[in-house]
């Protein structure tokens, strides 16, 4: 199912780069003037050595303003490819913490029933608080949250940005890779 | 294979950054000093005999001067400034190279290092302002950096769809020692200037093109940026097909060729706008569908099959949608869809443009051109300055009324003879940017038309043309009004003339203080003869013609309408 906000759907824009300075900025900016929000952002460093990927979530009612922002992204000399996909073509995740107050966790009484409903991993008990941390998609870590609000109280609450991987065979970024280092070898010949 | 170097020369990054621009042929310079630029100021005292530097008064000069002489030069233009305010200064121009695809490397100075972040005196975020604006910005920060950084510049800057790159360099990398050997940059993995030829889109052109009974070509820089003026001509000879050119797409055709029919757009000639929606297949070389050029998108040539040529991916599709693509680079491209087009020819369909031509001649053209009486016109000057260069001159305008005028009346036998803003539409261009243009074309006659708001924004360049006796004909329109949005307001706004009138000082006496030869001609009876005074003048020459101060720039498609929906003025009517 695609995430969907006032007839809006939500994409998700995948960005390989140089790592090289400022370019976020370059993307920031792309996306300003095109009047598009972005809802989620997630950068680090990819499976290849030298190059940055960034995920990056954004709400348009049109695929063709996907298209055309992508192509502008990819324009920049610093950027080494940029993709759309929707929810649909994607396994994605988002990672989230909750910090509650060990007291109120202790009163609840049925903690087990809710780590075993949420798959709930917990990485800190203390005598002051204790740390929730659940892995899925928005709605899923939003139920939780939800959830522990009424029953416990939540003391703290962050969400990472989307990471998302394609369900496509194709790996998009070797190919194009390869077949830069093609066009590289062809120019090299050409000169001798 | 690689020579091993006897001696690898240990030098000042200012050496360096001057040894990388002799590396890439750079002769010519504009630029202005400063406090964070003064050691590469001080190497170029070294290499005065190799590089000759411009100092120009306003970094907004030296960029404008810098895309002038790319304009029509062929080469990568080079402004240098300092710091703060000097970069700042550029952004003007820097906007204006990106909008019109200008190839630049803009230098600025920068603090030091270790400075960079503090609020230092005359330290401004150069890349973070400049990013939305160039092709590429980079900060040196290292001494290291130079070659690699000036070989990437120039790569990135003049190959592709070209446009301005700047480079940042702080003080210490500029004082600071290495080790200095030059690569020139010819491949970036994450860049790729000229996308390959799809050739299954090449065949699907030819074979529409064949099938058209009515193509009409839309001409653009993107010709004259690839070099690619022949292999346009053979294409539209080829096939018989009429064009239109866009305001850069000027002069890649010569003015008088059978299958020119004008100019696109808002101000464009009557025939080529009507035909577009006319059509049955649109042939866009290099351009991009400005606004001023489609007006309203929902009406613009539906008909019609659109075949989109570009080297710019992001351009197709942003504005008019394309039935096929023609990815790559024009000079490539062009020749292998018109070795599969079949030769053709239009005539009933070519005989359609001719009513509308006379039209347009009968109700504006012959008016603006040839009055008889009353006050003198913008566009009557500009047809007798080009008649009397016999069409061979470099013709740069400001923005504005005499901008439109320029474009629309003069005339073009060799390329790369158009200098004008035309996607910023950046007051105060035209002055500086002829002096860049008198550098880079010495051997022609520069014409400079200016109005008296827009030489008003630069006027501090006379000094840069008196110092180096910089020999450009300064055609100055003055109607002591800001004459198009004077125009807007009569049309638009109710005759309410919100601030466009202007009190105007002397230009003759100003030209006169910087020792620059002036005339002001207020009758007609004396406009040739001071028009030929001026051309044959050995020098500089400012040349204040005083024009109607109500004049109108028609025909006219008003902004957001369809491109059919023209107005003629004078009471006429299509």
């Amino acid at each position: 199912m695609n995430q969907v906000m006032e007839e809006k759907t939500l994409y998700t824009i995948t960005i390989f780069s140089e790592n090289t300075v400022g370019v976020l900025n370059q993307i920031a900016t792309i996306f300003t003037r095109r009047q598009l929000n972005i809802e989620t952002l997630s950068v680090s460093p990819s499976a290849i050595k030298g190059i940055h990927k960034f995920t990056i979530t954004t709400f348009s009612d049109s695929e063709e303003d996907m298209i055309k922002l992508v192509r502008q992204i990819d324009k920049r000399v610093d950027i080494i490819k940029a993709y759309y996909n929707t929810n649909d073509d994607l396994i994605h995740q988002e990672l989230a913490l909750y910090k509650l107050a060990t007291e109120k966790v202790l009163e609840h009484g049925s903690i087990e029933y809710l780590v075993r409903k949420y798959n709930i991993r917990i990485l800190e008990v203390s005598k002051d608080c204790v740390v929730f941390l659940k892995a899925g998609h928005y709605a899923e870590t939003q139920a939780l949250f939800e959830e522990l609000s009424q029953q416990i109280g939540v003391l703290q609450f962050i969400r990472s940005g989307r990471i998302a991987i394609t369900k496509a065979k194709v790996e998009r970024l070797s190919d194009m890779l390869s077949s830069r280092e093609e066009r590289k070898n062809k120019l090299e010949t050409s000169d001798n | 294979m690689k020579e091993m170097n006897a001696e690898i020369p240990v030098i000042q990054g200012s050496e360096a950054l001057i040894r990388s621009l002799l590396y890439e042929g750079v002769d010519t310079i504009f630029g202005y000093p400063g406090g964070a630029i003064m050691p590469v100021f001080d190497a170029l005292y070294d290499h005065k005999t190799e590089i000759r530097h411009i100092l120009v008064r306003h970094e907004q000069g030296a960029v404008h001067a810098a895309q002038g002489y790319a304009r029509v030069s062929r080469k990568v233009g080079v402004a240098l400034v300092t710091s703060g305010p000097g970069a700042t200064n550029a952004v003007t121009g820097i906007t204006d190279a990106m909008m019109d695809s200008t190839p630049l490397v803009v230098i600025s100075g920068q603090v030091s290092s270790n400075l960079l972040g503090s609020d230092a005196f005359q330290e401004a975020d150069v890349i973070g302002i400049t990013q939305p604006i160039t092709k590429w910005a980079y900060q040196i920060r290292r001494v290291e950096d130079i070659p690699w950084a000036v070989s990437r510049a120039f790569y990135i800057a003049s190959s592709g769809r070209p446009g301005p790159v700047v480079l940042d360099i702080a003080k210490d990398a500029q004082n600071n020692k290495c080790p200095y050997s030059y690569t020139k940059t010819e491949f970036l993995r994450s860049y790729d200037p000229s996308p390959e030829v799809e050739l299954d889109f090449i065949k699907e052109a030819a074979v529409i093109i064949n099938q058209s009974k009515k193509p009409l070509a839309l001409v653009g820089q993107g010709v004259i940026l690839g070099k690619a003026e022949n292999e346009l001509i053979a294409f539209l000879e080829k096939a018989d097909i009429p064009f239109g050119s866009t305001i850069l797409g000027l002069s890649a055709v010569p003015s008088n060729h059978p299958l020119n029919c004008g100019m696109l757009g808002m101000h464009g000639n009557v025939a080529p706008n009507i035909k577009t929606n006319e059509c049955d297949v649109l042939i866009a070389i290099g351009m991009r569908f400005d606004d001023r050029v489609t007006g309203d998108l929902k009406t613009y040539a539906k008909q019609a099959k659109v075949i989109h040529f570009d080297i710019d991916k992001a351009e197709i599709d942003k504005n008019v949608k394309a039935t096929v693509r023609v990815l790559g680079d024009a000079k490539i491209t062009l020749p292998l869809v018109t070795e599969l087009l079949e030769k053709n020819t239009h005539s009933d369909w070519i005989d359609e443009f001719k009513p509308l031509k006379q039209k347009e001649i009968d109700c504006v053209i012959n008016n603006e051109l040839y009055p008889e009486e009353g006050e003198i016109h913008m566009g009557e000057v500009i047809n007798k300055v080009t008649e009397a260069t016999q069409n061979k001159a470099v013709c740069v305008t400001d923005v504005g009324q005499q901008q439109m005028m320029a474009t629309r009346y003069f005339k073009f036998t060799q390329s790369r003879s158009m200098v004008t803003s035309g996607g910023l539409g950046t007051m105060g261009f035209g002055l500086p940017a002829g002096i860049g243009a008198k550098y880079g074309a010495p051997d022609r006659t520069v014409c400079i038309f200016v109005g008296d708001g827009g030489l008003q924004m630069t006027i501090q360049e006379l000094g840069t043309i008196m110092e180096y006796g910089i020999n450009v004909k300064i055609i100055v329109l003055n109607n002591n009004f800001l004459g198009m949005v004077r125009q807007w307001q009569e049309l638009f706004y109710d005759e309410r003339y919100s601030e466009t009138h202007m009190k105007n000082p002397d230009f003759v006496k100003i030209a006169d203080a910087y020792n620059i030869k002036g005339r002001k001609v207020v009758e007609r009876a004396n406009l040739d003869e001071a028009i030929t005074e001026m051309l044959s003048y050995d020098g500089a020459y400012l040349l204040e013609v005083v024009v109607e101060t109500k004049g109108m720039v028609y025909p006219m498609v008003p902004a957001g309408t369809s491109v059919t929906n023209i107005i003629l003025g004078n009471g006429y009517k299509l």
